[in-house]
């Protein structure tokens, strides 16, 4: 999406699940006029993230917000459970986007200052990562020592 | 999710994945195709010759211990080992696991064991696992092409050592080891230390030759040389006392109770003949169809690196190639609806994603490890199976790529 009027990105390659959301919103009526996707990761990654700028078009900005990792994974016909952090992924980087639109507006008072259960998620998979690769080189030391 | 809801999800895939044009399988290292002359012998077993119990007293008996015993020579022959020295298992992940956790009983007061980072999961595990029981279990480290770091193996090897477990060939990269170095630092240092090789993924790839290899142990699996799927088998060198591991009613091995599947073992042991009947023909086909899948991808696609090394050190049926900025398990789906069937070092299961432990241990990073497939040609392709793979597989990779967020160029 050229210029969009929001984008944010949520997980990390090393993760091997990624997705960025890009959203087209009308100042006026808050209304999401036009959202999209890109995604690094498996099959259920990308149709999460897919089917999530699906459910979005159309909707307030406050409507979209309220959307769950549940919502995403009712509309494809149910996530397995292997798969749910990619539902939760996709929502993390919705919130994400949400939040970057209100960071140079007014903050409506719906709009949490504490981070949603998605986006500490999110945040945790991230960081989760770093966590497990400084814990492997450490065993690793352990091991052969 | 229960069984049933899973078969009934897993059938509306299938019927929504609908049917390719056109197919080609290369996912030998997940198991596949059967030789049909293995299939008839396996047939011919279970209708007449190979049906009963190989140990009971009547005709049907006599005639099935006659089968499994002709296979088996049959097999020791192409292996040049003696029939007795050959135990039947229904995996090869169970002979990896009879090798390791067995060995314990041949010198019960050696409480190490090394084996090498990029073993298969049926030998990782296993040794980890005799770690929880007080055993000092160590991995020998590769370089970046997968080959034993043998200076590490000789400072480690010592009297205490119960075991040293190397696979000849890598399943993942196709590194073939230098076997020879392996033992002859072994047994430099201590003659009492086993030493198990898993050839699962040597056996019809490379010249095999146990009197010349010189190993204590060595694991086979029939599905990997495209015998029937249930059959396994473990070398026990003559002399070595292996404890078992699984206990019931023996038939003809003391090893492995329970019935032998003759049928499946008759299978297997024609595929293993049928394969080295025209050995250097496979291995000519397999190596030429390997090289311009390897060449052609590296040349023609942007952003791929090989893991495992190049030429006559690589199992002439390997292929192993990251794609960077493209998810592995993703292109293994996208690549399935275009009826070409590889599998990818990158498993979707958990929150953070673990990727294959061989590619890590080669030096690869999480991200290049995440987009890397693995293809294995077998002497059954052909030169226009690979042609299609090469014209479908580009699109599919720019696909993906054009739905990362992270492009190439950086950003």
């Amino acid at each position: 999406m050229e210029n969009p009027d929001a984008e944010a990105i949520a997980g990390s390659l090393a993760c091997g699940d990624m997705i960025a959301i890009y959203l087209r919103i009308e100042e006026s009526s808050e209304k999401i006029v036009d959202a999209k996707f890109e995604s690094y990761g498996c099959a259920a990654n990308i149709a999460a993230a897919s089917i999530l700028t699906e459910m979005i078009k159309g909707k307030s900005v406050r409507e979209a917000w309220n959307i769950s990792w549940r919502d995403i994974s009712n509309e494809l016909d149910g996530l397995p459970p292997v798969k749910y952090h990619c539902g939760v992924l996709a929502v993390g980087a919705l919130k994400r986007a949400i939040r970057a639109y209100y960071e140079k507006r007014s903050k409506p008072e719906w709009l949490p200052k504490e981070l949603t259960q998605e986006e500490k998620h999110t945040l945790e998979e991230e960081t989760l990562m770093e966590i497990l690769a400084n814990k492997m080189r450490n065993q690793k030391q352990l091991q052969n020592e | 999710m229960s069984h049933s809801d899973l078969s009934k999800s897993v059938k509306e895939l299938i019927n929504s994945h609908g049917m390719p044009e056109r197919e080609v399988y290369l996912d030998g290292e997940n198991s596949g195709l059967i030789i049909p002359e293995a299939l008839e012998a396996m047939v011919k077993a279970y209708m007449s010759d190979g049906r009963g119990h190989p140990s009971i007293t009547h005709l049907i008996g006599w005639t099935s211990y006659q089968s499994l015993y002709e296979a088996t020579e049959n097999i020791a022959k192409v292996i040049n080992c003696s029939p007795d020295e050959i135990v039947y298992t229904h995996s090869g992940t169970e002979a990896n696991n009879l090798a390791i956790f067995g060995s314990v009983g041949h010198s019960p007061n050696r409480r190490k064991v090394l084996v090498s980072s990029i073993e298969h999961l049926s030998v990782i595990f296993p040794a980890e696992k005799l770690r929880k029981y007080g055993y000092k279990v160590i991995k020998i480290p590769v370089d970046s092409e997968g080959f034993l770091d043998i200076d590490f193996l000789s400072k480690h090897v010592d009297g205490e050592t119960l075991l040293v477990s190397v696979a000849i060939v890598n399943h993942e990269i196709g590194t073939i080891q230098d076997m020879r170095a392996v033992r002859d630092v072994v047994r430099d240092k201590d003659e009492g230390v086993l030493i198990h090789t898993d050839a699962c993924d040597a056996l019809g790839r490379v010249p095999l030759d146990l009197k010349k290899l010189d190993v204590d142990l060595a694991s086979f699996s029939s599905h990997k040389v495209y015998g029937p799927k249930g059959v396994g088998a473990l070398y026990v060198r003559e002399g070595i006392k292996l404890e078992p591991i699984i206990y019931g009613q023996l038939s003809t091995q003391k090893l492995w109770p329970g019935v032998e599947n003759v049928p499946g073992i008759v299978g297997f042991s024609k595929a293993v003949t049928t394969l080295y009947k025209s050995f250097e023909d496979n291995f000519r086909r397999m190596t030429s169809l390997r090289d311009k899948l390897i060449t052609t991808i590296l040349d023609s696609i942007e952003h791929t690196l090989l893991n495992g090394p190049t030429g006559i050190k690589r199992a002439p049926d390997n292929v192993n190639i990251s794609f960077l900025y493209c998810e592995g398990e993703a292109l293994t789906v996208d690549l399935s609806m275009r009826g070409i069937y590889v599998s990818s070092g990158s498993a979707c299961t958990s929150r953070v994603l673990e990727p294959s432990h061989v590619l890590l241990a080669i030096g690869r990073k999480h991200e290049e490890a995440h987009g890397s497939l693995l293809m294995k040609v077998s002497p059954f392709h052909t030169a226009s199976d690979i042609d299609y793979v090469l014209s479908v597989l580009p699109e599919s990779v720019k696909r993906l790529r054009s739905l990362n967020p992270v492009k190439p160029s950086g950003r």
